[in-house]
């Protein structure tokens, strides 16, 4: 009685993934969804995003241009960060900054020379930014001020003096020593893509079912609803795996991104991902049985979460206790964690296990309600 | 002809707001989308975890650790008691930050300057490094600047004076909340024009419209009226929602904002519409609707510069609608820019639309059957 | 749990026994009876045929028997087990076939049987042998590499049927096998579902809206609106319509007009068309009514007779609501110089790529004609519509509505024509009042005649009871009224109906040619396609094409004549399609011999 029972179950579970691939396989647009668009999305955004400032637009104004002003101008002129613009005065700097063709203002004032040159006084040199976009405002503060501070010792080294600071502060960067922005965004990014995908892929083979009638047909044959939903994951989960692989591969031979921990870990980690992904596609559309309402779903659940609420570009330690609370939501939020690690650090594994643990848990939770609506959807 | 595409402009609201689930879809996400991601947008942090490797128990450096703590931007977490523990905690994300602070630090502060603290940080995620050692170096300077005073040393000869025009704190929400109007904006508009011909097509409603003495043209105006419409009620609720909640201020002319907002719903109803007349089914146009709106946000300075940006990619974003609207909103909104000093942003986001609607227009009459 | 399917232990005296069967869907408020205490029991070895209207119940009792719904009370047991307590038991021993057989129209043919081998768990070395019977049986063998979706619709069907019958199941149930089939696929399938039957002593539950079908049924339970209205054989429900049923005839004037004058006569229950006569269904005891020039000869009852004899008697308000039918104050046709062929077709092609959807036809239709257009599934009708009506640009040839390419010309000439298409396209979550309201406005009524014509259109259709309901949820034969309404919102002159009339009852039907015969007696040009055979006799002419060309045209007795042969001098309508229709493959076999 077991032994044939289990050989018609292995083969309704075959016949519904080769049933599936070949669905696939003829039709264009799941295969260009799992291959193409992470290619051009991570392209377009790998070379796309970055936050680190270079060529920075500054307006130079000294209002009394004399040998100490350019000296210290000369120390962001040869800065690789800044694009410098001399300034006739500070209006005509303060109307670049209005119209956005600079960035910052360094202005010497008047008094600067001689307060310099005085042992009592300190010469001011004034910084405007445009505060805008604060996070790139910090930025250039910080740049800036290291240029003026590599200024003033080479002032003091030349004059002989020894200018101390009482604390100096030396940092290291462990992981990403240049903080290459890249090394963190790419990662970060394929985070994001493959929930797009993975959700993209499955939001519509359910209801696609619906729509058509073929579910009901399905339905009154002897097969299992667990048997049903395996069949539409495997063949999914194999499309999109394909697709991390193609993304992973972008990572490190097109941008350089190390790879410090093993490729065992990302595949497994990855496989617990996907499997999440394309369990929350899959729990949309069994819920809304219409295209139209799961593509909806699909677009206002996946991305924007994915990209704000993930971790990926924003500090989710930073944000409010009870938005903290809402990203556990979010699939991508864990696995951002882990590639920056697996990327970044290494195998770590009191941060890739929990991680891994909270994605599966997920990815059971969205896989069991999609299973038990089905049930109840017969109705 | 005013008539008819008064008609199926009515029609086109009834359709979606009668019907609960695209009523839902309409009105309910944008205004949530706008409060979580309002909150969970922004670059500056809070609560970064710090462990103190403290080999001096001496006055001054309970002064420096006093002043980390006292910023909101970092929390102490347990003190690290050997340095070979220093690589766990960093790994294990248990601190981002470490401070290490040798054991004669008074001592050199006092007899022979400088004293030197190590800043051991997390580089995972650079921009967040960047910005912690930012706070780091800053709460330094300070130190230095006070020890100087209290103990008569002789001061720098140069001091650095700095201010940020438009944002004097430099919050980052004030740069991202008027993002998220522009974001969602083009998301709404995207959903309301793009599906809405895809729909009538599968409904088989189309062919019924087509019989009907409306023109192409028509269909084309009365299609695009209700993004417009919603697009333009949904923006003012965000709005004052982002100057009321989130108290962004809004220094420029209403004047101004709204026509670059009417500029930047037309030219989002184009694309809208131009997707939607090159799909002919649902799910081509909500395929169309990703491949837009994805890189749409990507690349149009929301998050990231476009400045940063390789020059291809900086040449490819001038297509972008949202590009010049984050422009336009930001400037409307802090700077306060005048009309005029905004024309390099509108007359864009005029062409872009102009040529998405005569090209949907064309798509129409060629695609009709 | 599960036994071995083929050892059964006894033959069971029904196949399939319910008691009180209710199942009701949506909440209190909205809450609707799909199927209401339905007892009932089905013998085994032979057909059963499930008869009623659109929205009795048929689908879900269906749905009940293969165990996808659950029941809200009452007993079902199907083959001797309890659907309730094991749905897969059942499942893996009954053959279910829904209305809309879910082929994957992305497999081929040969991956759709596969699929369904391996679910139903058909052993390999059986499979060879299986497929190559269902293949001859569905005459499919030459298409096993065909992508479904390639297939004509009376195709897909025995595709479906052959799915679902890949291990033979002891019971099958067939929802609606028929529908939206042509004629001669439908001979297909019942001769198979016959030879199951026959060979394989299968049970087979069918459901039906053709209730000529109902005569080849061993067994017929009539459902409507939820209940049982009656169970027996077919000739159980004519036997007491003996002697009440007559075909009058008259030798001068229209059919539709001595149908007219019969149908308000008070002793005539139900007057149609039927071949050269109309057929007369009287009250009982009554002699025929002595009409003028009425020439009554005595016919067999038939089970359409008893059907819309119940359903009558039932609703009789409905019926009372189309015979006060008013038409709007529209003048008659102006008859003026304009030419009296009002739609001209000359040579008209229209290619897809290599292939040839509609081959040179040409036709004409005269004004205040009923002209139909009737052909399999495939044989261009549909294309030929919307070139008409300028939705399809043609690939060459000529063509003119109205004196005009409706493609080519001015918007407002599209004001002239009104049209209806297949599935009622209509805005479903608009109200009925707002989509009469979208096509007043959209054909430029004035504010005043906006509101005549829509108090019209809810008084003449009886739909101002739904007033305010979303029409997506009204039943399937007031869609079609408020679809024909929102045609007629502007009074054109010509009516463009692509199949107005499938899946709609009986009932429906007779109302809806009642008002087309209206309309066309006020000059107003109605082109209609059609599945329903029997409607063909209500056209004035009508052209019956296949494979893009026009095989016959004329009026109705016209084309009947063409196919009359010895061993049948007087066909049907359906006979003689079916007749002309395998013409050109016999004459294309002979030429190729």
């Amino acid at each position: 009685m077991q032994k044939p029972e289990r050989g018609g179950q292995r083969m309704r579970l075959f016949g519904l993934i080769r049933k599936e691939s070949l669905q696939i396989l003829r039709d264009p647009s799941s295969l260009a969804i799992a291959f193409l668009m992470p290619v051009i999305l991570l392209f377009l955004f790998g070379y796309g995003v970055s936050l680190d400032a270079k060529l920075i637009p500054v307006a130079l104004v000294a209002d009394a241009p004399d040998a100490q002003s350019a000296a210290l101008f000369s120390a962001f002129g040869h800065s690789p960060y800044f694009v410098t613009h001399p300034a006739a005065n500070l209006a005509m700097a303060e109307d670049w900054l209005l119209t956005r063709k600079v960035d910052a203002i360094v202005h010497l004032p008047s008094d600067f020379s001689a307060k310099l040159l005085s042992t009592t006084d300190q010469a001011p040199v004034q910084l405007i930014v445009n505060g805008v976009n604060a996070n790139q405002a910090r930025l250039i503060q910080g740049y800036i001020s290291s240029a003026w501070q590599g200024w003033l010792q080479q002032r003091s080294q030349s004059l002989g003096q020894e200018v101390h600071q009482p604390v100096e502060m030396a940092a290291r960067v462990w992981f990403n020593p240049e903080l290459r922005s890249r090394d963190y965004l790419v990662p970060g990014l394929i985070a994001v893509i493959m929930t797009l995908i993975g959700a993209l892929l499955t939001a519509l083979v359910m209801a696609r079912e619906w729509e058509r009638g073929t579910l009901e047909a399905l339905m009154v044959t002897p097969v299992r609803i667990n048997e049903l939903l395996l069949g539409k994951l495997i063949p999914y989960f194999v499309l999109g795996m394909g697709g991390m692989a193609l993304s992973v591969a972008m990572a490190l031979w097109l941008f350089d991104v190390p790879l410090r921990g093993s490729v065992w870990t990302l595949f497994l980690t990855s496989s617990v991902f996907l499997l999440a992904a394309l369990g929350m596609g899959l729990l949309i559309s069994v819920t809304a049985r219409n295209q139209f309402v799961a593509s909806l779903v699909a677009i206002i659940t996946t991305f924007l979460p994915a990209f704000m609420l993930s971790g990926f570009i924003f500090d989710i330690g930073s944000m409010p206790d009870w938005l903290q609370v809402l990203t556990h939501v979010v699939a991508a939020r864990y696995f951002v964690v882990i590639l920056h690690t697996l990327f970044l650090a290494g195998d770590v594994g009191s941060v890739i296990w929990p991680n891994t643990l909270a994605m599966l848990a997920l990815a059971l939770v969205f896989l069991g309600a999609s299973r038990r609506r089905i049930r109840k959807n017969l109705e | 002809m005013w008539q008819r595409i008064i008609a199926l402009s009515i029609k086109e609201f009834q359709a979606l707001l009668r019907d609960p689930r695209s009523r839902f879809v309409i009105i309910i996400p944008p205004l949530l989308q706008l409060l979580v991601f309002s909150f969970a947008a922004t670059f500056d942090l809070n609560h970064v975890p710090l462990a103190v490797y403290n080999q001096d128990g001496s006055q001054a450096a309970q002064a420096l650790i006093a002043r980390f703590t006292g910023s909101q931007h970092f929390t102490l977490t347990a003190p690290i008691e050997r340095e070979a523990d220093i690589p766990q905690r960093i790994n294990e994300q248990d601190a981002l930050m470490v401070l290490n602070i040798g054991p004669r630090f008074e001592h050199h502060l006092l007899v022979d300057r400088p004293a030197s603290v190590q800043i051991i940080i997390d580089g995972r995620n650079s921009n967040t490094a960047a910005i912690a050692l930012g706070y780091a170096s800053t709460i330094v300077q300070d130190f230095n600047t006070d020890w100087q005073q209290d103990h008569g040393l002789p001061a720098l000869p140069s001091v650095m004076q700095t201010r940020a025009w438009f944002n004097p704190n430099l919050e980052s929400r004030w740069f991202i909340i008027p993002g998220i109007v522009g974001l969602l904006m083009l998301v709404v508009v995207m959903v309301v024009t793009a599906l809405s011909v895809a729909r009538e097509r599968e409904q088989g409603t189309f062919d019924q419209l087509l019989v009907t003495p409306l023109r192409p043209f028509e269909i084309l105006v009365a299609k695009a009226i209700p993004g417009m419409v919603i697009g333009l009620l949904e923006a003012t609720a965000i709005i004052l929602l982002a100057v009321t909640v989130f108290a962004v201020p809004l220094h420029g002319s209403l004047l101004t904002l709204y026509t670059g907002i009417a500029l930047f719903l037309l030219s989002a109803t184009g694309v809208g519409l131009m997707i939607s007349a090159l799909s002919a089914t649902l799910q081509q146009a909500v395929l169309g609707v990703f491949l837009f709106l994805v890189p749409a946000v990507i690349l149009s300075g929301f998050a990231t510069p476009i400045a940063n940006m390789p020059p291809l990619v900086q040449d490819l974003t001038l297509i972008n609608p949202l590009r010049y609207f984050m422009v336009i909103l930001r400037s409307v909104f802090l700077e306060g820019s005048s009309f005029d000093g905004l024309i390099d942003q509108f007359w864009p986001l005029g062409v872009i639309g102009l040529s998405t609607l005569a090209f949907a227009g064309w798509l129409f009459r060629n695609r009709m059957h | 749990m599960s036994t071995p399917p083929d050892t059964e232990p006894h033959e069971l005296a029904f196949a399939i026994v319910a008691q009180g069967l209710c199942k009701s869907f949506g909440k209190p408020p909205k809450r609707t009876d799909a199927v209401s205490d339905v007892s009932l029991q089905v013998k085994p070895g032979q057909v059963t045929g499930l008869i009623g209207a659109d929205a009795a119940g048929k689908t879900t009792l269906m749905r009940l028997i293969a165990g996808l719904l659950t029941p809200d009370s009452g007993s079902l047991s199907v083959l001797g087990m309890d659907v309730l307590s094991d749905p897969l038991a059942v499942q893996s021993r009954v053959g279910y076939m829904p209305q809309h057989f879910g082929l994957y129209e992305d497999l081929s043919v040969q991956e759709n049987l596969d699929l369904y081998a391996d679910l139903q768990g058909l052993p390999r070395p059986e499979r060879p042998a299986r497929y190559a019977q269902l293949l001859a049986m569905t005459k499919l063998g030459d298409f096993t590499d065909r992508l479904a979706g390639r297939l004509s619709g009376g195709m897909k069907q025995k595709l479906g049927l052959a799915c679902t019958l890949v291990r033979p199941p002891r019971l099958l149930l067939l929802d609606e096998p028929t529908v939206g089939v042509d004629p001669v696929s439908r001979r297909e399938l019942w001769a198979i579902v016959f030879q199951l039957v026959a060979d394989e002593g299968m049970s087979v539950l069918l459901s039906t809206a053709y209730l000529d079908e109902a005569e080849r049924c061993a067994q017929v339970i009539l459902l409507h609106e939820g209940r049982v209205l009656g169970q027996g054989t077919p000739a159980s429900f004519t036997e007491q319509l003996q002697g009440r049923v007559f075909g009058a005839r008259r030798e001068h004037g229209r059919r539709r007009n001595l149908q007219a004058e019969l149908s308000a006569t008070p002793a005539v229950l139900d007057a149609v068309i039927d071949g050269d006569q109309v057929r007369v269904l009287l009250q009982a005891d009554t002699a025929p009514p002595g009409l003028p020039e009425v020439i009554w000869t005595a016919m067999q009852p038939r089970f359409e007779d008893a059907f819309v004899l119940r359903l009558q008697s039932l609703a009789p308000a409905s019926q009372a609501s189309v015979q006060t039918v008013q038409l709007s104050p529209a003048a008659p046709a102006q008859d003026d110089v304009r030419p009296a062929s009002i739609i001209e077709v000359r040579e008209l092609t229209r290619r897809f790529g290599a292939f040839t959807a509609v081959d040179a036809i040409s036709f004409q239709v005269e004004r205040g004609e009923i002209f139909g257009l009737l052909g399999a599934n495939g044989a261009g009708k549909s294309t030929t519509f919307r070139m008409l009506c300028g939705l399809l640009p043609a690939s060459s040839g000529q063509l003119s509505v109205a004196g005009v390419d409706l493609r080519r010309a001015a918007a407002r000439a599209r004001a002239r024509i009104g049209y209806m298409s297949q599935k009622f396209a209509l805005y479903e979550v608009l109200s009925v009042a707002q989509n009469l309201k979208f096509f007043a406005r959209t054909y430029g009524l004035s504010r005043e005649r906006q509101r005549t014509r829509i108090a019209w259109a809810l008084d003449e259709f009886d739909l101002a009871a739904y007033r305010d309901s979303n029409c997506g949820l009204l039943p399937l034969g007031f869609k079609q009224r408020l679809a024909m309404a929102c045609a007629l919102m502007h009074e054109p002159d010509i009516l463009f109906l692509d199949e107005p009339t499938s899946g709609v009852d009986p009932i429906e039907r007779r109302a809806f040619w009642r008002r087309i015969n209206q309309l066309a007696d006020h000059g107003v040009t109605i082109m209609i396609t059609t599945h329903f055979l029997d409607e063909a006799e209500y056209c004035d002419r009508l052209v019956i094409m296949s494979q893009g060309a026009i095989l016959a045209e004329g009026s109705p007795k016209a084309v009947r004549a063409q196919s009359s042969s010895a061993d049948k001098p007087n066909p049907t309508m359906e006979e003689a399609f079916i007749e002309l229709i395998s013409r050109p493959a016999a004459e294309a076999a002979h030429a190729k011999a």
